[in-house]
């Protein structure tokens, strides 16, 4: 059973690198929400799967909790905004996607050496996906530094979050329940905050993009 | 049987070295004799450089063999050493000198810059000091030969003296020799570890300290890599072979680019002994860039002869990272995947020679067909000139890469070695080497594109000039050495194990492994360097049956249908007219890739207008290197310069007071 | 190199001969039903090869003999690589002649003519033709290895026969390298054998064209040869994917019921194959000629991805 289990697992992992990937070459928004959601997916399956294997309730009810925020909840208000933002046209990236590719392969190989020492005291099924837990995170942050649009840094952000949720089940079977609620809020929240933030920067300056933020600095 | 005063191959190898010299003599002695020079002398030298490579292969399975040679300073004789590795690139020399010579022999015109006798007695001076070079065996005798050969090589590269781009171009080139010398002689001084005793002998006995044999290797590559042309020291290249007259550059590129790889090898796995795993990887990430960095340059070359260099610095990086793959090999002790990066790394020297050779020969034949560089100006000579363009065809072939040619049995090789790294103990190295492997097939591909630029743009279509229509064909002295070089591309992508089976011993030497017995694998068709289950590749199975089918698919046409044929004019898509301009130019062909690979480049653009009477389109395309180290460094020493430079006042009494100072201070510290 | 090893080889070259143009024509046939179109028969493809090696052969005035060998060298080309590609059996004699690092080679061989006879008129369609072709090679080629590696690492050889059979013998597992593998894979093969988001078969529009603008000067039984052969890489590269990724039902050594329950499975695969061919082809758009390079580095750092990820989970 558990070879297969952690084989389920594995194809999980590297399905959620390989969004993380899609994402770093995605040039639409639309299509990154879409792949947002299909990562909270992959998420979700992974959880479960270990759920079941260990027979861990509470992962249960964060697998449930994924869905609803991540699956469901984030990608309908992310369209919804970017509907009122009018904003689904392509997005530039600061480097060409390419090179971006072979750094987020450089920090793949990093993040797996560096999660190697951690994974080997672990004792969880699915200690070897640690290494793309960590990767995936470094990706997210890296897609948030090379965009310049907000839309996409926030999809970033939340990414990143999937990246460390994905890293907690991995490595200790998922954190506290009452942490794990606590991220959920605090995601929605400042999915709120941030959403509300657009809208002002968007009346600020008629545009999405962070350059005009630069403005702001006094000189 | 002792008795027998038998003829070592030292002895025969030295006999031709003498030879030569001899030869370059003769040449002095009939200094403006042009008939005597080309017709003669050169075709002479060509057979002893065939005498040369059959000694050095018949010497290469035998025990390394020593001699004396008391000339030079009083206490300081030469010594010379023909062991497996010497004697394989002696070959090497060899071999390919024989094909430039005779067909320099043939190239060499009246009333070029240099008279004919000293241009003899400058090429062959520069055999003498590549053949002396492999044979050295201390760092003095060393050291002279390789300045003989870089100083014979810059009165090679200046031949035509009155343009003043080459006067520049042979000045950078023995600029940066010097500045490798130098390491050189440091890698030695740092070798004998304050023994005093310069013999290799020695080095070899020495055990130095971790430090101390890094700082060595640091220094023998940063010094050999100038001579072979390694990031970034490789600006020199692209400007002195395409200044060179075509069998100068052929030679330089074809071979002594070799002897900086020799010495990379002999300092390396046999004077150093176990390499540090980092050197591999500082190898492999030299080498790997310099090889992207040469092919990408060379997909935007205009000029045939600059492209073919950066090629070559493509294809030295290649051999580098094969080096530097069998250092991480021999630094975790696994000795036949080392022997099997390095038997790739000898055999790709071996191609690199011969195919890179073939091609400059092309290009000067094509260059006296023309009096063109530039690919701008070139086009549709395979009407004109068959023979040269049916040669370079396979030297194409042969640098793409592609099988059944010469070159694909190296990369392959490589590409072997490189798939077999999952038992590396470091986590990062098992999860880099595979990233390198990517870089090197890519590498490889883009080889491909260049290639097909430079035989597509210099041979096919139609003749972007009028002038072209005159080109003729060949000489017969020039056809015979581009024949040779061509029959050894083929016969060494078709004869792998036979070839490996020569390298056998070199590996056996440095790391007790060879590919023999497994590689042949009960058969000589089939090339196995582990086993056939793990990978197989066959050239002359693989040849004839394309060829069969090709013949089968010609016969079964004409029986079953037809083989009627109608001559008419080009159709393109109805296009009413239509000029040789409307062809791509190099620069039109070569854009795809300054697009991608942008930011590698230096680019300047002159874009019209749509309201210019005149547009004019303009690209330059320049090495960013050059601006980024090379201008920097000029700068600072110009700055330093300046600030020396204050001592000079101009006033007697001044200079002494400097002399006095000295003295006073000298006489201090011996004091204390 | 036994008898019956010859025959399996004779008869899958005869398979390829014969199932290349058929699997073209199915393609042809899907991609007309899913546009709502009349579909032609599937036996269309042979009468276009019969038309035109009936049509006698134009060739350009000052056109040089590499022009004409290259057909006949093309289709050799592809025509070896269809029997170096296990299809049938992976005890074939052709086997060992070339594994996967030559069967690459082989297509860069085939794209290195099919360039140069472009070039050779001297127009200016060739010209741009072979540039593009060149283009989207270089990308490919590397990318088509990266796939090819991380099936030889998985099973520790490059023979492609070796792999094979390694491949389909393990007990069930999932291997996700394989995943991103066959993605990059996909990209590969839809640009290499000038697909629709790359190129479209379909076009003579001169701005947009790759493939057609190589052979635009070829006609008669040149023509026929080069369609046949670009046939045969499509079978080829097929062969080559459900072998890698669908390895079941290729007949072992000295297993005479699986060799001949080997052609019906290979049939129905390269069915499904082709429809699922169609179907991307229909769904996605022709994209400019500046994102093909984007489009194929894509896959070739898929193919990389893929290797290491092979070795970041040891599966």
């Amino acid at each position: 059973m558990s070879a297969f289990t952690s084989q389920v697992i594995n194809l999980f992992a590297s399905v959620l690198l390989l969004i993380a990937f899609a994402m770093l070459a995605q040039r639409r928004i639309v299509t990154l929400i879409n792949l947002f959601a299909i990562q909270g997916m992959a998420l979700v399956g992974s959880t479960l799967t270990v759920a079941w294997a260990t027979g861990q309730h509470h992962l249960y009810w964060s697998a449930g909790i994924t869905f609803v925020l991540k699956v469901v909840a984030l990608p309908w208000i992310l369209h919804r905004l970017i509907r009122r933002l009018n904003v689904k046209w392509d997005i530039e990236t600061l480097i060409n996607i390419p090179t971006m590719m072979l750094v987020g392969i450089v920090l793949v190989v990093f993040a797996f050496n560096l999660a190697l020492p951690i994974s080997e005291f672990s004792q969880s099924i699915a200690r070897g996906t640690l290494g793309i837990a960590l990767a995936c995170v470094l990706m997210s942050f890296l897609m948030m530094i090379t965009r310049s649009k907000a839309v996409p840094q926030v999809i970033g952000f939340l990414a990143m979050e999937n990246g460390l949720f994905f890293a907690a089940t991995s490595a200790t079977y998922g954190m506290p329940m009452v942490v794990e609620l606590g991220i959920a809020l605090d995601v929605l929240v400042g999915m709120v905050i941030l959403g509300v933030f657009m809208f002002q920067i968007r009346e600020q300056f008629d545009s999405l993009d962070i350059h005009h933020l630069e403005k702001l600095k006094e000189d | 049987m002792g008795e027998l005063p038998e003829l070592l191959a030292i002895d025969a190898a030295m006999a031709v070295v003498v030879a030569w010299f001899a030869v370059g003599l003769a040449g002095l002695a009939a200094l403006h004799n042009f008939s005597l020079v080309a017709r003669v002398l050169f075709p002479l030298s060509a057979a002893l450089s065939l005498a040369l490579a059959g000694t050095a292969l018949s010497a290469l399975p035998g025990a390394p063999q020593t001699a004396v040679l008391a000339i030079g300073l009083p206490d300081l004789p030469f010594h010379l050493r023909l062991d497996a590795l010497s004697a394989f690139f002696l070959a090497l020399l060899g071999l390919a000198s024989a094909g430039i010579s005779v067909f320099a022999g043939g190239y060499f015109r009246r009333g070029e810059g240099t008279p004919p006798g000293l241009l003899c007695l400058h090429y062959h001076l520069f055999l003498v000091g590549m053949a002396m070079v492999m044979l050295a065996d201390d760092a003095y005798a060393f050291m002279v030969t390789w300045e003989l050969m870089a100083l014979a090589s810059f009165f090679l590269v200046t031949t035509n003296h009155r343009i003043a781009e080459i006067r520049r171009a042979g000045f950078l080139y023995l600029l940066v020799a010097h500045v490798g010398a130098i390491a050189i002689l440091l890698c030695f001084g740092v070798l004998q570890a304050n023994t005093g005793d310069y013999t290799f002998a020695n080095m070899r006995a020495q055990n130095l300290s971790p430090f101390w044999s890094s700082c060595a290797f640091l220094l023998a590559l940063f010094g050999f890599g100038a001579k072979a042309g390694i990031l970034p020291l490789h600006v020199w290249l692209p400007e002195a072979h395409p200044a060179a007259p075509s069998p100068v550059s052929a030679l330089m590129s074809g071979v002594m680019l070799k002897t900086a790889i020799y010495g990379m090898v002999r300092v390396n796995f046999d004077l150093l002994g176990s390499p540090l795993w980092w050197w591999g990887v500082a190898a492999l990430s030299v080498g790997l860039a310099t090889a992207l960095f040469g092919v990408v340059f060379a997909a935007a070359q205009v000029d045939m002869k600059r492209l073919l260099a950066y090629s070559s610095i493509e294809n030295v990086g290649l051999i580098v990272v094969g080096l530097g793959l069998a250092m991480v090999f021999a630094a975790y002790r696994m000795n036949s995947l080392a022997a099997l990066a390095m038997v790739a790394s000898l055999y790709h020297c071996l191609n690199h020679a011969l195919f890179k050779s073939l091609l400059f020969l092309g290009t000067g034949s094509v260059l006296h067909a023309t009096q063109e560089r530039n690919l701008g100006k070139l086009g549709g000579l395979m009407r004109y000139m068959p023979f040269v363009a049916w040669t370079s065809l396979v030297g194409v072939v042969a640098s793409a890469g592609l099988p059944p040619s010469n070159g694909f049995v190296s990369e392959w090789l490589l590409l072997q070695g490189f798939l077999f790294t999952g038992g590396l103990p470091n986590p990062y190295l098992r999860m880099l080497v595979p990233i390198f492997a990517a870089g090197v097939v890519l590498v490889a591909a883009l080889a491909g594109y260049v290639m097909v630029k430079f035989f597509g743009v210099i041979f096919l279509g139609r003749p972007r000039e009028d002038k072209l229509a005159q080109a003729h064909d060949a000489g017969w002295l020039e056809r015979l050495g581009l024949a040779w070089l061509t029959a050894g591309c083929v016969l060494l992508g078709l004869f792998p194990v036979a070839v490996i089976e020569v390298i056998d011993p070199i590996t056996y030497a440095f790391l007790g492994r060879g590919l023999a017995q497994s590689g042949r694998a009960g058969d000589w068709l089939l090339l196995a360097p582990v086993s056939a289950e793990r990978a197989s590749y066959s050239p002359i199975l693989f040849l004839l049956v394309t060829a069969a089918i090709v013949a089968a698919a010609f016969v079964l046409v004409r029986r079953f249908y037809h083989g009627r044929l109608r001559r008419a004019a080009p159709w393109d898509c109805g296009h009413p007219m239509q000029t040789a301009r409307m062809q791509d130019t190099a620069e039109g062909f070569g854009q795809p890739i300054r697009q991608i690979f942008e930011p590698f480049y230096r680019m300047h653009r002159e874009l019209p207008t749509p309201f210019d009477a005149a547009p004019r389109y303009r690209v330059t395309v320049e090495d960013p290197l050059w601006a980024w180290v090379y201008l920097r460094i000029a700068a600072a020493t110009e700055a330093v310069s300046r600030w020396v430079g204050m001592l000079q006042r101009g006033r007697i009494s001044i200079y002494l007071l400097y002399s006095f100072l000295t003295l006073v201070a000298l006489l201090f510290l011996t004091q204390a | 190199m036994n008898l019956e090893g010859f025959l399996a080889q004779l008869v899958a070259m005869v398979v390829a001969l014969v199932g290349a143009p058929l699997v073209m024509g199915w393609v042809n046939q899907c991609r007309a039903w899913l546009q709502n179109r009349r579909a032609p028969p599937l036996t269309m493809p042979f009468r276009t090869l019969h038309k035109l090696f009936w049509k006698e052969s134009v060739v350009a005035h000052d056109a040089s003999p590499i022009f004409r060998v290259t057909p006949y060298v093309v289709f050799g080309c592809m025509l070896l690589a269809s029997l170096i590609v296990p299809t049938l059996s992976t005890n074939m004699p052709m086997a060992p002649a070339a594994d996967a690092i030559a069967l690459v080679g082989l297509f860069g061989v085939a794209r290195l003519f099919i360039s140069l006879a472009a070039m050779d008129i001297g127009t200016s369609f060739g010209t741009l033709g072979a540039r593009r072709e060149m283009l989207v090679g270089f990308l490919a080629e590397p990318a088509f290895l990266m796939v090819l590696f991380t099936a030889s690492l998985i099973s520790s050889s490059t023979s492609l026969a070796t792999t094979v059979s390694a491949l389909a013998h393990r007990e069930f597992t999932i291997l996700p390298s394989l995943a991103f593998a066959g993605l990059a894979f996909t990209m590969v093969s839809l640009a290499e054998n000038a697909r629709v988001p790359v190129d479209n078969p379909a076009t003579h529009l001169e701005l947009t064209m790759i493939h057609e603008a190589l052979i635009l000067e070829y006609s008669g039984r040149h023509l026929a040869l080069i369609e046949w052969a670009a046939s045969l890489k499509l079978f080829a590269y097929s062969c080559a994917g459900l072998a890698i990724f669908f390895p079941w039902g290729i007949a072992e050594a000295n297993d005479h019921v699986a060799l001949l329950w080997a052609l019906p499975v290979l049939a129905m695969k390269l069915a499904i194959g082709g429809f699922l061919l169609a179907l991307i082809e229909t769904i996605l758009a022709k994209m400019r000629i500046f994102r093909v390079p984007e489009f194929l580095a894509t896959a070739f750092l898929l193919g990389v991805l893929a290797i290491l990820v092979h070795l970041l989970l040891g599966a």
